[in-house]
């Protein structure tokens, strides 16, 4: 036997042959997200009077390749708020053991309703955000968080991997920001008429968002998830397929100029 | 027999478990910063100050907001800041404007408990130096303003570069369309280039003596360099947020601009 502690336990080199250490050494700095490698795209959320509706489509690309077609991208928080992520999944995972952790925490302190209202969340995970980028070592996330702020009115706000922060009456992340926008601004140009807004025609207004983006979003995705947030809590459907889409105007569409058959 | 021992053959763990030191260099691609656009402007007047910016929030071609408020009251009592004497206006990267105003508030709070008084305009003028060099190597990319009122009464301006250099003054225009409000005001607030008419000409032109403009007087002039500077460019617009500081208080007013 040999009496040397710091030798038990390992492969003896006269029966195994040394360890070749190159195979695990790793001499390079550690690394942080320096780009996203699995992303998701797009979440829409526009408010409407008595809440927020907030969705996100279900995939997870891995360059252009979808990969993964069941990811859920919209998180609910003490069932007073929707966190809906777009960026890296990677960090994504991460921001929702974080949650789940806070959200534990925070139900210690008062188990009946929650504590934290979506504004302050969005503050936290906005702060959070910052100091992620002043490290260099960014969460490389766009986030919304949809919810009710300490007064009960609808909050919607924003807060991306700079920690860059902006609220409006409604908002959309990545490729959304382009398409969905314009789409949500023509029903909520500012918050009087978002505060008129009821919750089916919000809700349709939604879909209808989720639509244009599959149309011409080359990282989306049919199925996807889609939440409304109220007084009342936080009602998710994960599971929801784009309906009514118009493609039978392309039977008629020939050639590139001049082809006719 | 065992090549891995390691006391005898120095660190050789197979994973690198050597303890990282501060300081580090470390090798990204990840750029920090952003700019997201907005114009701010701010005029002192005799017994007021009318500190200005538009509200709108860009990224790129796009606009994240049409309401995002780049001027702030600092150091009230409360969260409401309903007593609050002097105003804060970043324009810039739009994070490192919040990060400075929450940590320059919280400043000024700290303050106000210690001595029982709120900090004076000039004081919180070298703290908010002192705050932005700070991060000399790390800078907070932003143009801040503060305005409020001197001891005497009057009507301050100071103006800052992101690392803290900064200059009290008449008035000045930051950000985006800086450059177009810049020499409006230097013109019609300071009167530049007007002489008094019939005085001669050449070198016995006498120039036009400068006097402290009415409040409706600035109030105009800052809706008329803003309306200009909408027109021409394209990261300024929607609305036009101005706090008037007087001796009696801090006044609000929203006015709309063009959205395109």
């Amino acid at each position: 036997m040999d009496h040397r502690p710091q030798a038990w336990g390992r492969p003896r080199d006269d029966v195994y042959g040394a360890y070749d250490a190159s195979f695990m050494q790793n001499n390079a700095p550690t690394a942080h997200t320096q780009q996203p490698i699995v992303t998701g795209t797009s979440v829409v959320a526009i408010k409407f009077k008595d809440g927020v509706v907030i969705a996100a489509d279900n995939l997870a690309s891995y360059g252009s390749l979808a990969r993964f077609t069941d990811v859920k991208r919209l998180r609910p928080f003490a069932n007073a708020s929707v966190v809906g992520f777009s960026g890296d999944i990677s960090d994504m995972q991460y921001l929702d053991r974080h949650l789940t952790d806070l959200a534990l925490a925070e139900a210690y302190d008062s188990p009946d309703s929650a504590r934290l209202s979506a504004s302050n969340l969005h503050r936290y995970l906005s702060k959070l955000l910052y100091r992620r980028r002043s490290k260099f070592d960014p969460l490389w996330n766009h986030l919304l968080v949809a919810g009710l702020d300490d007064q009960g009115a609808p909050f919607l706000a924003a807060a991306d991997l700079l920690g860059t922060t902006y609220s409006s009456p409604s908002l959309a992340t990545g490729f959304g920001a382009m398409l969905a926008q314009p789409v949500m601004r023509r029903y909520a140009p500012d918050e009087e008429s978002a505060a008129k807004l009821t919750r089916e025609e919000a809700v349709n207004v939604i879909k209808e968002c989720m639509k244009v983006l599959f149309y011409r979003d080359a990282r989306s995705l049919d199925s996807y998830s889609l939440a409304v947030v109220t007084k009342d809590g936080v009602e998710m459907k994960e599971n929801e397929k784009l309906e009514d889409q118009s493609w039978a105007f392309a039977e008629r569409i020939k050639g590139y100029g001049t082809q006719t058959v | 027999m065992f090549s891995q021992n390691p006391v005898m053959n120095g660190p050789n763990y197979s994973f690198s478990d050597t303890p990282r030191t501060k300081g580090e260099p470390r090798e990204h691609r990840f750029n920090p910063y952003t700019d997201n656009g907005g114009s701010t402007l701010a005029i002192a007047g005799a017994d007021f100050t009318i500190m200005a910016g538009d509200t709108r929030h860009t990224s790129g071609y796009s606009i994240n907001s049409r309401m995002a408020p780049k001027v702030f009251k600092i150091g009230g009592s409360n969260s409401s800041q309903d007593d609050a004497t002097i105003v804060l206006s970043v324009c810039g990267f739009a994070a490192d404007g919040a990060a400075l105003r929450d940590q320059l508030d919280t400043i000024c709070k700290i303050y106000r408990y210690r001595h029982g008084k709120p900090m004076t305009l000039n004081a919180c003028a070298k703290r908010l130096s002192t705050i932005l060099y700070g991060k000399r190597f790390f800078p907070y990319y932003v143009t801040a303003m503060l305005g409020g009122l001197d001891e005497e009464g009057k009507g301050a301006v100071y103006s800052y570069d992101p690392v803290g250099s900064y200059e009290r003054e008449q008035c000045r225009a930051g950000g985006a369309a800086g450059s177009l409000i810049m020499p409006f005001l230097d013109n019609q607030v300071n009167f530049k280039n007007q002489y008094v008419p019939g005085s001669g000409e050449g070198h016995d032109l006498k120039e036009r003596e400068r006097h402290p403009l009415s409040r409706s007087q600035v109030e105009t002039i800052i809706k008329d360099a803003f309306d200009g500077a909408v027109e021409r460019h394209i990261e300024v617009g929607d609305a036009l947020q101005m706090l008037i500081i007087t001796k009696d208080g801090i006044e609000e007013s929203i006015l709309p601009m063009k959205q395109d």
